[in-house]
Parts: structure tokens; C-alpha cells; sequence
């Protein structure tokens, strides 16, 4: 199975996790990170959301980022799930679940992938709000997240 | 060259326009040559690929800039700074 995935269905963390343990005594970690569409964002109240992304490019940047992953710690597997389309407020955005021996490289690799997907894979949120629907603008913040890696090779 | 360009998001919505297939002199053979084509559009097109203005780049998809070199049959897009996750 891919270990990146973009759908409009909603997902199942505990099939994936599932999915890294499953018939293995070799898992040591499994660290988990997933995000959720807020009902606030910039001060205004959000109705709903809609994912657009890159067909193609979306799934190829998100294998290279898990490539990256594997290249830098001693991980036994990763998935990354990505939903597109229309979201509400509560629903769940995105998952990353790493597994490896030990927690540290599980801890370090989750957040990583999250860093480097949020500005490298192509995807745009537009949200509805009381003063119309408005696309988000990338943060600062992502890319500095992002930058700390490119010193740090390992934890 | 013939060229697939796409555009994604707000720019989609800007230029009103997802895809095109184009036939286009590049004769620098960059992404620029293909952005300083599209801004003689004038209008909306000039506006939207003016310097300073936040767009990424993707070649075949892949990250790129205006450097990067381009040929027959590529699929350039371009986008605003993506905003997953």
C-alpha cells in the first residue's frame, strides 16, 4: 500500500495505526500527529472549508517528503493521509503516523513530515466566514518550522 | 513549444482559467520566458505575474523558478504558497 494518500473520505487513525502494527513485533513507536478544521481562524468564525489540491503533484510531493523521512531517521513505516473537498469545523484534515524502534525517532519524523508538508505539498484552503469566503494565506511561522530542518539533519 | 499550464486556487480563480494548452515561443527557454509571455496578455494576466507578487512555480511537477528550463510538452502550473495540512 501507497504510504501517501489524498481523498475526500473521511479516515480511520486507528486503521492506520492498525495498518503499521499489524503482524509486526519489531514496533517499538508509533507517533501520530492529525489536524482538524478550527471554527476560528485570523478572527473569524469558519463555516466550512474546501481543500483544493494538485492532482499528480500532490501525491508525488508527499512520497518525496516521505523518502526524506527515511533518509534522515531509522523509521519501519509512515502513512500520510490527506483529505481534499469540502470539511466542517471538528472534521479531521490530515494524519501522519510514524512507527519505528524507539519514540524519538517517531516523535521527530511525525513532526517533520508535517513541517515540510505544509510548505511543499500543493495544497490551498478556502474557507467560508460571515465576511465571505476567503483563501488562507500562508504563514511565516510554516516556513520557519520548516527551515529548522534544513540545519538539523538528525535529532 | 507546445506547453499544458495550470493554474491553481486564488490564481485559478483570478485568471478564471484551470488549464490551458498553449503553442508558445520561449526563446530563453525558462519558466520566465513563459511568464513574460503570459504577462503581454496585459489585464488581469499583467497584474498576476507581476514581480513581488507571492506565486510558486512546479515544472512536470516538481518545485521550480523562474530559472528553471523548460521544453516541449511540459506541464508548468502556478500557484499561490500552498496552505495544506
Amino acid at each position: 500500500m501507497s504510504r501517501a494518500r489524498v481523498q475526500a473520505e473521511a479516515f480511520d487513525a486507528g486503521l492506520e495505526i492498525a495498518r503499521l502494527t499489524g503482524g509486526r513485533r519489531d514496533v517499538g513507536a508509533v507517533a501520530t500527529f492529525i489536524g482538524y478544521v478550527r471554527d476560528l481562524n485570523e478572527g473569524s468564525g469558519v463555516s466550512r472549508m474546501t481543500l483544493e489540491h494538485y492532482p499528480g503533484m500532490t501525491e508525488r510531493a508527499l512520497e518525496d517528503i516521505c523518502d526524506e523521512a527515511f533518509g534522515r531517521w531509522d523509521l519501519l513505516d509512515l502513512r500520510v493521509v490527506h483529505r481534499v473537498g469540502a470539511l466542517e469545523p471538528g472534521e479531521a484534515i490530515v494524519l501522519v503516523a510514524v512507527s519505528s524502534a524507539h519514540r524519538g525517532e517517531a516523535f521527530a519524523a511525525c513532526e517533520f513530515v508535517m513541517d515540510y508538508l505544509k510548505t511543499r505539498a500543493p495544497f490551498w484552503k478556502k474557507e467560508e466566514t460571515p465576511e465571505g469566503a476567503r483563501w488562507v494565506e500562508s504563514r511565516a511561522s510554516d516556513d520557519d518550522a520548516a527551515a529548522r530542518w534544513e540545519t538539523k539533519k538528525t535529532p | 513549444m507546445k506547453l499544458t499550464l495550470l493554474y491553481f486556487a486564488s490564481l485559478r480563480e483570478r485568471l478564471e482559467c484551470p488549464m490551458e494548452r498553449v503553442e508558445m515561443s520561449v526563446p530563453t527557454g525558462d519558466v520566465a520566458g513563459i511568464v513574460s509571455q503570459l504577462r503581454s496578455r496585459g489585464g488581469i494576466w499583467n497584474e498576476a505575474f507581476a514581480p513581488g507578487r507571492a506565486w510558486r512555480i512546479s515544472v512536470n511537477q516538481r518545485m521550480a523558478t523562474l530559472e528553471s528550463s523548460v521544453v516541449e510538452g511540459d506541464e508548468i502550473a502556478f500557484f499561490p504558497p500552498v496552505t495544506g495540512g
